[in-house]
C-alpha cells in the first residue's frame, strides 16, 4: 500500500476533529475528498504533512514503507510528499530559484541522488514555468510575495512540477480561481500525473473535477469519510449539496 | 512558539564564533592606565610631529572633564580607563615593514587563516587591503597601482608623517575631539587606521578595505579613519573586524571621519564581526564606534552600509551631515543579536543644504536574551527648503525573551520637510517555516532563509564581492554547527 490511513483520530486542543478516518491510496491513483466547510479536510491535509499543532489520539499512517509518526515535515516532504497550500505564505526577500534549487537538492541528498548545479535548474526551472504559462519575471519575484490569489496558487503547481512528489496533496487549490487559472492549475496536474505518482484533491465545489478526473470520490462530513465512490457522487453533490451525508 | 523551533533556537544560541583563535606574538606596550604619559608614549612610538602630540594632550584634557553619554539602552558595569593597555604592537614593529618578506610569518598567518591573505596574488581581484593588528597597520597592497591615480590609501600613521596639510585641515573636522567622551578618547589615544584621499575627478577603480584585528589582552583598539573624497570622485571602502574569544570585555572605541567635496560620493560598508561573548554572555568586545561623513559640497553623497553580527555591546550611529544642496545621505543598516549582546544602533540625519534628501533602512533581528534597539534622529535645519527623508525601521523577533525597540526622534525647523516612517516589528513566522519545511528544507535553513531574506534589502546594498561573505556571517551568525 503506498498510503494508509488507519483508524486515525486527531486531536486540537481538546477538540476532535478527525475520528476513527480511514483512507487507503495505491500508486496511480486519483483521490477527491469534498465535503462542507468545517468538515476537517484541511486537517488531514495539515496531519499528513506532519504539521506539529495536532495531537494524534488513535490510529496510524503509513506512506512508503514508513510510519509517519517518524518523520518530521521536511523527512516527509523529502521521501515525496507534497502539499499545495490552501493559503501559500508570503517569504519576502527569498527569490523563489534558489529557494527551490536548495529544496529539490535537499530531497536528492535524501535518496542518495546527486545534486542538481545552478545551471541545469535554472534550465529546468524556466522549462517548467514555460509549461505551466509562468512568466519568466515573476521568477524573478520573492516567494508569493505581492502575488494574486491566482498567482500563489499556480506557483504551488509549478513548486510541484519541479519537485515531483510521489504523493501529491492538494488543499482547496481551486479556491479563489477564475475559469483560466483553473485550467492553467488543472492542466499542470494531469501533466504531472503519471501511473507511479498519487494525487489527494481536496475540494468542496465539484467544478475541479470537471477537469481533473478522480478515481474515487471520498465525502468528509464532521471528522469522518461517510460515503466512498466514483465520480457519480461527485454529480450527486452538485445536486442535492451535502445535506443528505449529514 | 512550538518546541521544535525552540530547539532551534538553542542550537543557535549556542553559536561557534570561528575566529576565537590568538596568535602568540611578542607585543611591546606601554605600562596599562591612561595619562598623559600613555599618549607621550603612543605619539613618540608612532614618530609624531609635535603639532600631532599637542592635539591628542588637548583631546586628553578634554576627556578628563567628561562623562560618558548615557542615552543608550545598553547596560554594562563601568569602564575602568585605567585597567587598559592603550596600545599594542608586535615587537619591533617601529617602522612599518616595506614588504611582506619583513613581516613576521605569524603574523602573515594570522591573516591566511582569517581569510585575508596578505600577498596581492591571492587577494580578491579588484579590492585593495589595509590590514590593523591591535595598534598598527601590518601591510597595505596594491598601494602602487593607487599612487599611479593619485590616489592615497594608507594608514593613518603614515599620512600625518607624509601629508600633514591634509591631516591638519580634515582631522577632527566631522567629529570634533570634544564632541562626546568616546570621540575625546579617540582622540587622544588613537593609534592606527585607514586614510584615504581621492583626488578631483578620479573614481576609485577597486575596493578599498581595512580589516582591524584585535589580539593583545586587556588592549584597546582605538582607531581612526579619515577619507576625503575631493570633486567628482567616488570611492568605495569596507571595513571588517574580528577578535580572539576572551572571558574579559575588550574596548574598541573608534573614530570614523567621510569627507565628500562637490559631486564626490563615498561609499562606505562595515561588517562587523567582533568576539560577541559566550552563551552566558562573559567576555566580548565593547563597540562604541563614532562615525560621521559631511556631504560638504552641493551633490555630495554618503551612503553608510552595516552588517552588524558581533560585540558584547555595540553603540553605533553612522550619520551624515548633508551640507551641501542636494547632497543625499543613506544608511543602510543589519544588526543581529545573540545570547546576551546588546545593540543601540541607528545613525543621525542633519538636513543644512536645500533639496537635500536622507534614507533609512534599517533591520534588527533579535534571538536569545539579546536587546536590540534602533536610535535615529532626523532634523530639518532652517535653511533645508524641500528636504526629504525615508525612514524604515523593521524588527524580526526570533524566540521570545529577546527584545527589540525603535527610537525615532524627528525633528524639522522647516515645514517644505517631507517625512516618512515606516514601522514594523514581527517574530517568526510559524507558517513561513512550515511552508518552507514543506518543501523540505531543515528547520536551520529555513531560519537562515528567512532572515537573510528580511535583511536582502540591505544585503544587496553592499559591494559584490562581500554580498555573499555577509549573507553566510548572517546565516553563522544563527547557526549552531558551523565553526
Amino acid at each position: 500500500m503506498f498510503l494508509e490511513i488507519k483508524d486515525l483520530s486527531v486531536k486540537i486542543e481538546n477538540k476532535n476533529i478527525l475520528k476513527s478516518l480511514n483512507l487507503n491510496i495505491n500508486k496511480g491513483e486519483v483521490h477527491a475528498i469534498m465535503g462542507p466547510n468545517g468538515s476537517g479536510k484541511s486537517t488531514l491535509a495539515n496531519v499528513l504533512a506532519g504539521k506539529e499543532d495536532y495531537e494524534i489520539s488513535n490510529g496510524r499512517i503509513n506512506f512508503k514503507d514508513n510510519d509517519l509518526s517518524d518523520l518530521n515535515i521536511e523527512e516527509r516532504a523529502q521521501e515525496g510528499m507534497f502539499l499545495a497550500f490552501q493559503y501559500p505564505v508570503e517569504i519576502p526577500g527569498v527569490n523563489i530559484t534558489p529557494f527551490l534549487h536548495s529544496a529539490i537538492n535537499s530531497k536528492r541528498k535524501r535518496m542518495n541522488e546527486e545534486e542538481i548545479d545552478n545551471l541545469s535548474f535554472a534550465k529546468l526551472l524556466k522549462s517548467k514555468a514555460n509549461d505551466l504559462g509562468i512568466n519568466i519575471d515573476m521568477l524573478k519575484r520573492s516567494v508569493n510575495t505581492g502575488f494574486s490569489g491566482g498567482e500563489k496558487k499556480r506557483y504551488e503547481i509549478l513548486q510541484m512540477s519541479i519537485l515531483n512528489p510521489d504523493l501529491a496533496i492538494l488543499d482547496e487549490t481551486d479556491s479563489g480561481l477564475d475559469i483560466d487559472a483553473l485550467k492553467i492549475v488543472t492542466d499542470g496536474v494531469n501533466k504531472l500525473k503519471t501511473k507511479d505518482n498519487s494525487f489527494l484533491i481536496i475540494t468542496h465545489y465539484q467544478k475541479l473535477l470537471d477537469y481533473i478526473k478522480p478515481d474515487y470520490v471520498h465525502v468528509m462530513v464532521n471528522g469522518s469519510i461517510v460515503k466512498s465512490g466514483g465520480v457519480e457522487i461527485a454529480a450527486e453533490i452538485e445536486k442535492d449539496g451535502f445535506q443528505k451525508f449529514q | 512558539m512550538n518546541s521544535e523551533t525552540l530547539n532551534t533556537l538553542d542550537t543557535y544560541s549556542k553559536n561557534k564564533y570561528k575566529y576565537g583563535f590568538v596568535t602568540e606574538i611578542d607585543t611591546e606596550k606601554p605600562k596599562k592606565g591612561l595619562n598623559e604619559d600613555t599618549i607621550k608614549f603612543i605619539s613618540l612610538k608612532k614618530n609624531e610631529p609635535k603639532w600631532m602630540l599637542d592635539w591628542r594632550l588637548k583631546a586628553y584634557s578634554k576627556w578628563k572633564k567628561m562623562k560618558e553619554p548615557k542615552w543608550a539602552n545598553l547596560s554594562f558595569p563601568e569602564i575602568d580607563y585605567q585597567d587598559i593597555y592603550y596600545y599594542s604592537a608586535p615587537k619591533g614593529f617601529e617602522k612599518k615593514p616595506k614588504d611582506l618578506s619583513e613581516v613576521d610569518p605569524k603574523l602573515i598567518e594570522t591573516y591566511n587563516k582569517l581569510g585575508i591573505p596578505l600577498e596581492e596574488q591571492k587577494v580578491l581581484a579588484g579590492v585593495a587591503v589595509d590590514v590593523v593588528f591591535d595598534s598598527v597597520s601590518v601591510a597595505t597592497t596594491y598601494k602602487g597601482e593607487l599612487e599611479k591615480l593619485g590616489i592615497i590609501f594608507c594608514s593613518i600613521g603614515e599620512a600625518i608623517q607624509k601629508h600633514p596639510d591634509l591631516i591638519k585641515k580634515y582631522l577632527g573636522s566631522v567629529i570634533p575631539p570634544g564632541d562626546h567622551s568616546f570621540s575625546a578618547l579617540n582622540s587622544a589615544v588613537f593609534t592606527d587606521g585607514s586614510f584615504v584621499y581621492i583626488p578631483e575627478g578620479v573614481k576609485c577603480p577597486m575596493e578599498l578595505s581595512t580589516y582591524f584585528r584585535i589580539n593583545a589582552e586587556n588592549t584597546g583598539q582605538f582607531e581612526r579613519t579619515l577619507i576625503i573624497a575631493d570633486k567628482g570622485s567616488y570611492v568605495s571602502y569596507l571595513e571588517g573586524c574580528t577578535a580572539p574569544k576572551r572571558d574579559d570585555n575588550q574596548l574598541h572605541a573608534a573614530n570614523v571621519e567621510l569627507i565628500a567635496l562637490e559631486d564626490a560620493e563615498i561609499k562606505y560598508s562595515t561588517v562587523q564581526n567582533w568576539y560577541p561573548g559566550d552563551e552566558d554572555g562573559k567576555g566580548g568586545i565593547y563597540n562604541f564606534v563614532t562615525k560621521r561623513g559631511l556631504c560638504a559640497g552641493k551633490n555630495s553623497k554618503i551612503s553608510w552600509t552595516q552588517v552588524e553580527t558581533g560585540s558584547a555591546i555595540t553603540w553605533k550611529y553612522p550619520s551624515c551631515i548633508l551640507k551641501g544642496d542636494n547632497s543625499i545621505g543613506e544608511f543602510y543598516s543589519v544588526a543581529i543579536t545573540n545570547n546576551f549582546q546588546q545593540a543601540d544602533t541607528g545613525t543621525k540625519m542633519t538636513h543644512i543644504g536645500k533639496n537635500t534628501k536622507s534614507k533609512i533602512i534599517s533591520k534588527g533581528i533579535s534571538l536569545g536574551k539579546s536587546q536590540n534597539t534602533y536610535r535615529g534622529e532626523v532634523s530639518f535645519l532652517r535653511k533645508a527648503d524641500k528636504a526629504r527623508n525615508y525612514t524604515q525601521c523593521d524588527s524580526l523577533l526570533v524566540g521570545n525573551q529577546c527584545g527589540a525597540h525603535t527610537v525615532p526622534y524627528i525633528d524639522s525647523k522647516n515645514n517644505t520637510a517631507v517625512i516618512e516612517h515606516e514601522a514594523s516589528t514581527s517574530k517568526i513566522n510559524e507558517d513561513q517555516l512550515y511552508y518552507c519545511r514543506q518543501r523540505g528544507l531543515s528547520h536551520e535553513e529555513a531560519v537562515s532563509l528567512i532572515v537573510n531574506g528580511f535583511c536582502k534589502q540591505v544585503l544587496q546594498e553592499l559591494p559584490m564581492e562581500f554580498a555573499v561573505e555577509a549573507q553566510k556571517l548572517v546565516s553563522i551568525s544563527l547557526e549552531g554547527s558551523v565553526g
